[in-house]
């Protein structure tokens, strides 16, 4: 059950530059009858992406055939509203390893991390910039490396710095899982139930 | 000791561990589940082959995916039957209390969670469900939490969490004629928009929040998540202790002695210091409504949609696109603007005093004729209670029908879907697209508002009415 491991990754981007992205429009509450996680790719942006008869709208940026890539650069305020782990699940499920913004919503990070999927937060500007050269050239490639905490845009050789928590990071670059973490307390969860008895 | 804010005092308590340059090994009292956000949960508890850690700390019922109508009928739509089935395979597995659809006690997680008394002052609690910010109202740290963060509650009854930054909101003076608890915590998502208080855990002060019943403060820290707070919260006080006092789980007794003993140091000592703190004055709001598609695009019912000159230029494509999708223009005036739908009801306002708020606007007058009105209690001892106090009479006279409980039109799973292009005034919390349906236009806004659109079939102030 661990996460797949991450430490570098080098793709091209696919841009999202819709600010105040919730997770009703990741996916939204009717595909959420399932039971397992997997199949939730297919109805990410179900409703920006296909058309009331199904059909593949043209202009959404999932359907446009110049982007690509494990990358998702998105605007502002990503993965606001429902706590749905789906949103998380269906990003993932679609191909994508990062979501970079300028800013992301708390329970959303938290899902996103205990998936593997990287949330990356960098500055207005660098978002902008990254959003710009994708437009000029959606062939520009975006290099993710973990240990030095870095995005870099490769067209331009411009980089920023990333913030994780250093636990998120161990995490990430070892793929180790939290619940087995959690599992290892058992005796201190006990002694701490124990002594709140006795309060 | 330096002193401490009523989040920190209850966070600490609960503190099991910390990793180093890492999260805290938080200890959760109660925990809630329900039917969408746990069968993945308890997947990973079998395929690690291990029992739920304290089942006795948990409690399920379904509600996402529950009809409002026939609910003594198997649930036709089978996906959402299959979800609900499984909820009860997985509780009878691992020895969970379920209230599921039939039981007297079945009803929207949160609104059971608070009438059981299930949640309690000083307590942490969370819930695969972003709106269990609700139960702060008991002056606990309660917060919303994804199905990965459930399954390590199933197994070690603990989550691993950074702490939140705190935020103080004051709201000081006396409320208006025909303005709610809902009003205040849209004006104030109004005021910091949808994302001002991401990182925070927000605690809610002043004389205008200790006036309030606990209905109403549930209503307020219902709506926390939606201007990006964990969570919000407020100290306990004899409104809180009167209310939890003799419900189904609340301490009786000597338990009842020792725990108030307890409660009653539950408040923000007077030097504490917060990262953040607003003050709003009760004075300044008016009842709201939402323009747009997020809950922070809200105004004063009879104010104006801000101009395009009014929004920072970075988030101009944001709010244009919004009113494309509500086909509304900047600078217009909503009151008097045709409505379709109305739907009381949701873990925000589907709660005893909504469905009387809401009765006693509508008494005596009549429903609207373009209206469809879903009037959906959040519980069964909800609408047990309605009907026990002759409000569904009320409501029958005046041309509407109380609809069975769950969560329905809110995030619509269930049938209850507002046709695309339609209009409906919500009580609920969110007007994100399509969260009523697919192309559906929502427009958050009070009880009372919410009634004064039923009878006259638009936008109305229900000061007006009243």
């Amino acid at each position: 059950m661990a996460i797949d491991k991450f430490d570098i990754l080098t793709s091209t981007g696919v841009p999202l530059p819709a600010e105040n992205v919730d997770t009703d429009q990741i996916i939204p509450a009717r595909f959420l009858k399932a039971t397992s996680r997997e199949g939730f790719g297919e109805n990410l942006f179900r409703d920006w992406r296909y058309d009331k008869a199904g059909k593949p709208v043209k202009d959404f940026v999932l359907n446009n055939p110049k982007y690509s890539g494990k990358i998702l650069v998105a605007g502002k305020n990503f993965g606001s509203g429902s706590s749905r782990e789906h949103a998380a699940w269906a990003i993932f499920d679609y191909g994508f390893r990062v979501v970079v913004s300028s800013f992301f919503a708390d329970i959303f990070k938290n899902n996103a991390m205990n998936n593997g999927l990287l949330p990356v937060q960098v500055s207005e500007e660098f978002l902008k910039k990254i959003f710009a050269e994708i437009e000029k050239d959606p062939k520009v490639q975006l290099e993710i490396r973990l240990e030095e905490q870095t995005i870099t845009l490769l067209s331009t050789g411009e980089s920023e710095h990333f913030e994780i928590n250093p636990y998120k990071k161990l995490c990430f670059l070892n793929g180790y899982d939290d619940i087995d973490f959690l599992l290892s307390k058992k005796e201190k969860i006990m002694a701490f139930e124990q002594q709140r008895e006795q309060e | 000791m330096k002193p401490k804010t009523l989040f920190d005092k209850i966070w600490d308590s609960h503190v099991v561990d910390s990793v180093p340059d890492g999260p805290d090994v938080l200890y959760i009292d109660r925990h809630y589940i329900h039917e969408v956000t746990s069968p993945q949960a308890f997947s990973g508890l079998r395929q690690r082959g291990i029992p739920l850690f304290r089942p006795e700390r948990t409690l399920a019922t379904a509600d996402h995916n529950i009809p409002t109508k026939n609910q003594d009928k198997p649930i036709r739509e089978e996906l959402s039957r299959i979800q609900v089935q499984t909820l009860e395979k997985n509780c009878k597995e691992f020895g969970v209390e379920l209230y599921g659809l039939g039981h007297p006690y079945n009803g929207i997680v949160h609104v059971i969670g608070a009438e059981l008394g299930f949640t309690q002052p000083g307590m942490t609690i969370v819930c695969g469900d972003s709106h269990t910010s609700t139960h702060g109202a008991f002056g606990s740290i309660a917060f919303g939490i994804g199905t990965s963060e459930v399954e390590m509650v199933f197994a070690s009854q603990c989550v691993l969490q950074p702490k939140p930054k705190k935020m103080r909101i004051n709201i000081e003076g006396t409320l208006g004629k025909a303005v709610t608890a809902k009003d205040i915590i849209l004006y104030i998502i109004s005021q910091i928009s949808a994302s001002g208080a991401t990182g925070y855990f927000v605690e809610y002060a002043g004389s205008a929040i200790r006036s309030l019943s606990m209905e109403a403060r549930m209503t307020i820290c219902n709506m926390s998540i939606e201007m990006g707070a964990r969570g919000g919260l407020i100290a306990p006080d004899e409104i809180t202790f009167e209310y939890v006092k003799g419900r189904e789980f609340a301490p009786k007794g000597k338990d009842w002695d020792r725990a108030l003993e307890k409660w009653k140091n539950l408040k923000t000592d007077p030097d504490a210091v917060f990262d953040k703190e607003l003050d709003f004055r009760a004075e300044d709001i008016r009842p709201m409504i939402t323009y747009g598609t997020n809950p922070g695009m809200g105004i004063a019912i009879d104010g104006t949609i801000p101009a395009l000159e009014e929004i920072p230029e970075a988030e101009q494509p944001s709010f244009l696109k919004a009113l494309k999708y509500m086909d509304f223009e900047p600078g217009m005036k909503l009151e008097g603007h045709p409505v379709d739908y109305v739907f009381l009801g949701s873990c925000t306002n589907g709660r005893i005093e909504d469905i009387r708020a809401f009765a006693a606007l509508v008494k005596g007058k009549k429903k609207a004729e373009n209206i469809t009105a879903w009037i959906v209690p959040g519980s069964r001892q909800v609408e047990k209670q309605a009907y026990e106090e002759g409000l569904v009479d009320i409501l029958k006279e005046a041309g509407f029908e109380l609809r069975q409980p769950g969560c329905s039109a809110c995030l619509a799973m269930n049938e209850d879907k507002i046709p695309a292009g339609k209009y409906s005034v919500s009580t609920s919390n969110r007007n994100f697209e399509g969260r009523q349906g697919p192309g559906a236009r929502t427009l958050l806004a009070s009880p009372l508002t919410a009634a004064a659109a039923a009878v006259t079939g638009k936008i109305t102030d229900p000061a007006s009415l009243m």
